[in-house]
């Protein structure tokens, strides 16, 4: 169960470094749990590269562990995580878990949207990215063409997308720390430049700094701690493709086959779902990962959209932080979806909480479309 | 099978540059010759683009089988901001997935009609420019009647 989550600062730290982020994170969910440091013996992160690797940052940290993970999925990692987590703790491999996350990628970039290419002009590349890197395609484009698809499939709408986008920026309104806050119109989002057609720079996350850690550990020490467990009632994670051009259908993510795994080891329906933290890098993920959860029927997602279902006084209020479009997106988002869920469970999200939430659903995306991770939460022991 | 595709040699490539292995250098090479190449499952039949050495259906060896060069857009983008050379020089451009006639999918470019004429379904035809000597990449445009 998870007893501890913690915040860096967001959506600007420009005196935190990645590292920092992690640290200050998982000083701040010990902080929130009451849990000793010297108590954890498990640790994730989804890290890369030298200062950041899961081994790396354990040595930073100091953690002493009998448990390692450093499972990588793009944003979807920290559902993948808790996955993981979760069993490791119910077999015994360690007691205490913590995973963080942290990333200084606007201060570090000073960009605010994801079309820098990943390329250098007359680069060699190597591996799978060879058959995509001279077309010059962009992280917003790889979602453009699925957006592209379902439109043509289901007759989606820009209006639709345009929607989500809107109920987003309003409950970031009520987010103090959110990036953007000023209440936004479906004209608004249609007007803004199209990046990527078919979508437009209102259809895209912000880029932020930010960082996040959770403690998760077994039901006989949460007893002893600060705040109400919030139980893993069923997780699940499955990947269709890597690399965008290897998508078998450009409709339909891997949540529609680890949404309805989660809800079965959870033992609910979607409508026993009270608020779902979708990965909202797009318009567009939110709409597809919605569909493969069940919500609504496949190709229904534009309709369900618009009666505005996801938005704060909907059946299924979604993003009630303000979501990676509107209040903080720092490279690999999954592990706000777990803060906002658990915060939601607690009933310590404030002006957003949605009333009598019991069950709560965090959905990750990683990559391109490719590994989504489905957690459900609940507030009370399965 | 149609004749060999169209190559077009002796351009400027400012574009990232396929590195090549074992493998993809044969793929590479046989389209500087103007024939496009996918691999084929002895095995079990499945057709599988981009190449690896075994079939990701059945784990045999596939086989090279080459295609028409033909196939339909089966969905696509218009990035009109792009941020690295040289691609923010050639805005708008659109990056398409073509399915080609014989099954896979293939991104490219589609050039040789207006941006906003590109739609899915529309019928497609590969050319290639060649990058380096003896590195062919193929692009797309609208099939010729």
């Amino acid at each position: 169960m998870i007893v501890g989550i913690g915040l860096s600062d967001y959506p600007r730290a420009p005196e935190l470094d990645s590292v920092g982020h992690h640290v200050l994170a998982m000083q701040r969910a010990l902080a929130d749990s009451g849990v000793a440091k010297t108590d954890i013996d498990g640790y994730l992160n989804a890290g890369m590269g030298m200062d950041e690797s899961a081994v790396s940052m354990a040595e930073y940290l100091g953690i002493d562990h009998r448990y390692i993970d450093g499972t990588m999925t793009g944003g979807s990692s920290f559902e993948f995580h808790v996955q993981h987590a979760a069993a490791a703790l119910r077999d015994g491999l360690c007691e205490t878990v913590l995973i963080t996350y942290g990333s200084d990628l606007l201060s570090r970039s000073g960009r605010t949207l994801g079309t820098g290419g990943f390329f250098q002009q007359r680069q060699h590349v190597a591996g799978p990215a060879q058959y995509e890197a001279p077309y010059g395609n962009s992280l917003v484009g790889a979602y453009a063409m699925a957006a592209r698809r379902h439109m043509h499939e289901y007759g989606t709408t820009s209006e639709q997308l345009a929607q989500i986008a809107v109920g987003v920026r309003e409950l970031a309104g009520l987010n103090p720390l959110a990036m953007y806050r000023d209440p936004l119109s479906v004209d608004d989002v249609l007007s803004s430049r199209m990046i990527a057609d078919p979508l437009h720079k209102l259809d895209c996350c912000v880029i932020s700094d930010g960082g996040g850690a959770l403690i998760l550990t077994t039901a006989e020490r949460a007893r002893d701690l600060r705040q109400p467990p919030v139980y893993v009632l069923g997780a699940a994670g499955a990947a269709s493709h890597w690399n965008i051009s290897q998508m078998p259908d450009f409709t339909e993510t891997a949540a529609a086959r680890c949404g309805p795994l989660a809800m079965a080891r959870a033992g609910i329906t979607p409508a026993d779902v009270d608020t779902v933290q979708f990965y909202d890098s797009f318009t567009i993920t939110v709409l597809l990962l919605l569909e493969g959860l069940g919500f609504c029927a496949k190709g229904d997602g534009g309709p369900f959209v618009a009666e505005g279902h996801l938005r704060r006084h909907g059946r299924l209020p979604a993003n009630t932080d303000g979501g990676g479009l509107s209040s903080n997106h720092p490279g690999m988002r999954g592990i706000f979806l777990l803060i906002e869920a658990a915060r939601q469970l607690r009933g310590q999200a404030g002006p957003a909480q949605v009333p009598d939430c019991r069950v709560a659903a965090a959905v990750g995306s990683g990559g391109w479309l490719s590994y989504i991770g489905t957690v459900i939460l609940g507030k009370e022991h399965p | 099978m149609s004749s060999h595709l169209e190559v077009r040699r002796g351009e400027a490539w400012e574009r990232p540059i396929p590195r090549g292995d074992a493998l993809s250098r044969e793929y590479f090479a046989a389209a500087a010759e103007g024939r496009l190449l996918v691999q084929r499952c002895p095995s079990c039949g499945q057709r599988q683009f981009y190449p690896r050495t075994l079939c990701t259906g059945c784990g045999a060896n596939p086989e090279w089988m080459e295609v028409s060069g033909r196939g339909t857009v089966h969905t696509f983008t218009v990035i009109r901001q792009q941020g690295a050379k040289p691609f923010r020089d050639e805005l708008p451009y659109v990056v398409a997935m073509v399915a080609l006639d014989e099954g896979p999918l293939m991104m490219g470019n589609l050039t040789g009609c207006p941006v906003d004429d590109v739609h899915i379904g529309m019928a497609v035809e590969a050319y290639v420019v060649e990058a380096e000597p003896g590195v062919g990449v193929a692009f797309w445009q609208p099939t010729s009647a």
